[in-house]
């Protein structure tokens, strides 16, 4: 059934299956590429491998055909887990692509094997409010305050939500002089003020958006920038509170796949086309924050510059993934009677 | 296939036939049975079987653990609580319905009884998105509620109201053929003695038409405790409150955990199939006694 | 499945007042979801509607979902009439057990259907190391989808057809073999049309439920665009790309094919039942 699908075509002229390929790589003409990628990425990478065939194409003469596949960032790994032939991925958090290599399909030095934690392109977690902050939601203390409805899907299912719960546990943590349990009291209040818990990022994003649910969508700012994008301005606005998360997004390609398929030589120039200039600029058009000194620098007051904690900070993902999501973890704990 | 059965049916001689098969003079038993057992083997049973196999690798100890969570325990109290209530309405609308739909004319009949089937045929998630639009707070129905206080989106209650529409079409297919075939005389006998109407319905009616309400009930009420699509969109999602049992199965999938799910899974198959085959137990007694 | 000979009463007494609640319920619990979905497809003029099918996603989508139709509802309805032949006319033991797995599918979550497929035949499903071997790729591909599809709907033919067949015994079958017949021709010529209005009852039903299923496919497809994405998948996709209107638009179209089905069958038995009603 392949071929009589039409595929998205990233460069489809008919005419070019003449094209000898030239030089670097494989003498197969026509080569085709599975990127798996998790849901806020969809706009990115449309636009994204338009530019990189075109630029394959230039250096190889092969011609590119990039199928895409988007879903949540923990469905995708478990799907490649499961046998999705994914030749690269790139997801919301490397958890899920730890994951993936702890079943043997990545090398386990997957994240140093690229620049930057193998993450070409950040995010932070932000919140989105109602046109004139009604509410007056400043900070995350605003976030527990009575009366405030905080939309944010559930941190079981959605990568994003994980990242954001790490950021409201880094605040408070700080925020209560290390003291954890007046820490995970902070997130406890905040998450009872939690009308709906989607199983997702975009789920969120419509509840408040489209559902009119709630005060503030605490989520990706790559997600929020979007939805102001596309309902249009001066309905909603974003509130950047001091202290929030570095959110690293990673990319990495998978090795068995690539190996089998001989696609490793394409699937690896297309991830480090993601830290070129071109692709940097790109991944700022659509609201991620660029790893590229020289770009960053040029959109400093897109992205104002704010006091951001790390993964590290929590011991990792695996340790944070045990400690706080797990079956009894801390967010579990949340919805438990005291 | 047809073409296939019988060489499928050489291939397994039946040679024990007539110890466990009454003798007939129809041909085309084996070829027909080869086929159906092969077919159901690898679609039923080859699939059900890895469901069954997969949570032991888990101590039962640790089976039993993940079962009775408080979480999870809430889960599947509000799938199967939410999934009984939705059924029980639905019997009664559905009976009414079916009624409407095969003793009066009125325009539009063949167009409303097409209707009917539609939750059946249209996908989950349309389902789903479309009543969280209906009854989310700025939605047709939902502004009509939201000043009366009730809340149906993103409450358990929103649970209810998607399981209303899934489980329709189960009662109403059922009832309509046995309403069908309910001999109209006897009616008019009962009306001719001097029963009015409620009396016929209830001494004449109801008796004849329990079975079918009853495969109705339980059908709406395992397709509604297993239901996803339809409901993820409508409940909240909220652990211990408004969580259905199939996310919690989902959950357990984002952690890797297949055995916990696939335990969680079968805990929820076993107590539609306990329903089931209580409510077919149920059938047999009252066939038997309301047969003449 | 005798479609309706007696005539229909015009409606008396309580009659006004049962159809009045019932047409009420209907329009509340199917007419208001049916009626946003149209009402959201439209909501941007005509052009925004008819936008969606020049997409080739769409149109991929759209023509993957009549290919597993196309395969699935022929196999359910061979399975349906051999399993209806075996149980109906023989008499054999375990026959209730039979009809139990039968119905077993039935009560089955869409999430626990996708995800034993994944059991079988995923990477590290018991079949996984075999197929990858062999080059074969079922889950995330073609295969795997019907097998989805298949699982969902495979009672639905199946229980039209058993119990009409239980009720017409083989009274006709037996006659026609006493006179010569062979049991491809009692098939053909007896059993068939007989059942033609169940059958054909059962076809459309399956074929509405295997276009529009979700949550098994969601997990057996990879969701890999305009090559493993169904429509009821695209219209997941498209609604989280903020195309709203191309959600619904797509929504609407499945929504339309299941009442163009629905409304179909029920044309189509009236047209038939005198005939199959002698």
């Amino acid at each position: 059934m392949a071929s009589g699908l039409s595929r998205r075509e990233v460069l489809a002229t008919s005419g070019a299956m003449a094209l000898v390929a030239s030089g670097v790589a494989s003498a197969e003409p026509n080569v085709t590429l599975l990127n798996v990628s998790y849901d806020p990425t969809r706009e990115f990478h449309k636009a994204f491998d338009v530019l990189f065939a075109a630029d394959w194409r230039k250096r190889t003469g092969q011609i590119l055909t990039i199928n895409q596949s988007y879903d949540g960032s923990g469905k995708q790994a478990r799907a490649v887990v499961d046998g999705l032939q994914a030749d690269v991925v790139t997801l919301g958090l490397a958890y899920d692509i730890d994951s993936i290599a702890q079943r043997g399909l990545i090398a386990p030095n997957w994240q140093s094997r690229l620049p930057s934690n193998s993450s070409p392109y950040t995010s932070t977690i932000v919140f989105l409010v109602r046109a004139g902050n009604p509410k007056g939601i400043h900070d995350w203390l605003d976030l527990v305050k009575p009366g405030v409805g905080v939309i944010t899907p559930n941190p079981n299912t959605s990568g994003g939500a994980r990242w954001s719960y790490l950021a409201a546990l880094g605040f408070a943590t700080r925020h209560n002089g290390g003291d954890e349990t007046r820490a995970l009291g902070f997130v406890r209040g905040l998450y009872h003020n939690v009308p709906v818990l989607d199983t997702g990022a975009r789920g969120s994003t419509n509840t408040f958006v489209q559902r009119g649910l709630g005060d503030v969508l605490l989520g990706w700012e790559n997600e929020a920038m979007l939805a102001i994008d596309e309902v249009g301005p001066g309905k909603f606005e974003i509130i950047r509170p001091k202290l929030s998360i570095l959110a690293e997004p990673p990319v990495s390609v998978v090795d068995k796949v690539v190996d089998k398929r001989g696609t490793r030589a394409v699937s690896e120039a297309y991830l480090k086309f993601l830290y070129t200039v071109a692709a940097q600029e790109l991944a700022v058009k659509h609201h991620f924050r660029p790893r590229n000194r020289t770009v960053a620098a040029r959109y400093a007051s897109t992205f104002p510059a704010l006091d951001l904690i790390t993964i590290e900070r929590f011991g990792g993902w695996k340790v944070a993934q045990a400690k706080h999501f797990a079956d009894g973890g801390t967010f579990d704990k949340i919805y438990q009677p005291s | 296939m047809v073409a296939l059965a019988p060489s499928l049916g050489t291939i397994l001689d039946v040679r024990r036939r007539a110890a466990w098969r009454e003798p007939s003079a129809l041909p085309g038993f084996r070829g027909a049975f080869a086929f159906t057992l092969v077919y159901a083997g690898l679609i039923i049973l080859l699939p059900l079987a890895a469901l069954v196999a997969r949570p032991w690798e888990h101590s039962p100890a640790d089976l039993v653990h993940g079962i009775l969570q408080p979480r999870t325990l809430a889960a599947l109290r509000l799938s199967f609580v939410a999934a009984l209530a939705a059924a029980v309405v639905n019997t009664a609308a559905g009976l009414v319905i079916a009624w409407v739909l095969n003793r009066y004319d009125f325009p539009g009949r063949r167009v409303v009884d097409a209707l009917v089937d539609l939750p059946f045929a249209l996908p989950t998630a349309v389902a789903g998105i479309a009543l969280a639009t209906l009854y989310g707070p700025n939605g047709w129905i939902g502004s009509l509620l939201a000043p009366l206080g009730v809340k149906v989106a993103f409450t358990p209650l929103g649970v209810f109201v998607a399981l209303l529409a899934v489980g329709l079409p189960f009662v109403v297919r059922a009832v309509q053929p046995v309403l069908e075939d309910l001999d109209t005389a006897l009616e008019e006998a009962a009306q001719t003695l001097g029963a009015n109407t409620l009396q016929t319905f209830a001494r004449v009616i109801l008796p004849a038409l329990s079975p079918a309400l009853l495969t109705g009930f339980s059908l709406a009420f395992a397709r509604g405790a297993g239901e996803y699509g339809s409901v993820i969109f409508i409940a909240g999602n909220m652990p211990g409150v408004s969580e259905i049992g199939p996310l919690v199965i989902v959950t357990r999938l984002e952690a890797y955990d297949y055995a916990g799910a696939a335990a969680v899974g079968l805990t929820m198959l076993a107590i539609s199939l306990a329903v089931l085959i209580a409510t077919n137990w149920a059938q047999v007694r009252l066939a038997r006694r309301g047969a003449p | 499945m005798t479609a309706s000979t007696r005539a229909l009463r015009r409606a008396t007494g309580f009659g006004p007042v049962l159809i009045a609640l019932a047409l009420f319920w209907l329009a509340l619990i199917i007419g208001a979801p049916l009626a946003t979905v149209v009402a959201e497809a439209w909501s941007k003029g005509s052009e925004a509607f008819f936008n969606i099918f020049k997409q080739p996603d769409a149109l991929a989508a759209i023509r993957l979902t009549i290919i597993v139709a196309a395969i699935a509802v022929p196999l359910n309805a061979a399975f349906g009439l051999a399993a209806g032949w075996s149980i109906a006319k023989f008499e054999f033991r375990g026959k209730a057990l039979l009809l139990a797995l039968i119905d077993l599918p039935l009560s089955i979550s869409p999430v626990i259907s996708g995800l034993v497929w994944v059991l079988v035949f995923g990477a590290r499903g018991w079949f996984g190391p075999i197929l990858d071997v062999a080059g074969v790729k079922i889950i995330f591909a073609l295969p795997g989808i019907v097998l989805g599809t298949i699982l969902v709907t495979v009672s639905l033919i199946a229980r039209e057809i058993i119990p009409l067949m239980a009720e017409q015994g083989s009274d006709e079958e037996l006659a026609a073999t006493t006179l010569g017949a062979g049991g491809w021709t009692v098939f053909r010529r007896v059993t068939l049309p007989n059942v033609r209005w169940a059958l054909l009852h059962g076809v459309l039903l399956c074929n509405a439920r295997a276009m529009g299923e979700f949550g098994a496919v969601s997990v057996l497809s990879g969701h890999i665009r305009g090559l493993t994405e169904t429509l009821p998948l695209h219209v997941e996709a498209l609604y989280n790309d903020y195309d709203f209107v191309g959600a619904f638009a797509a929504a609407s179209l499945l929504a339309g094919l299941a009442v163009v089905t629905l409304i179909a069958k029920s044309a189509l038995e009236r047209v038939g039942a005198p005939r199959s009603t002698t």
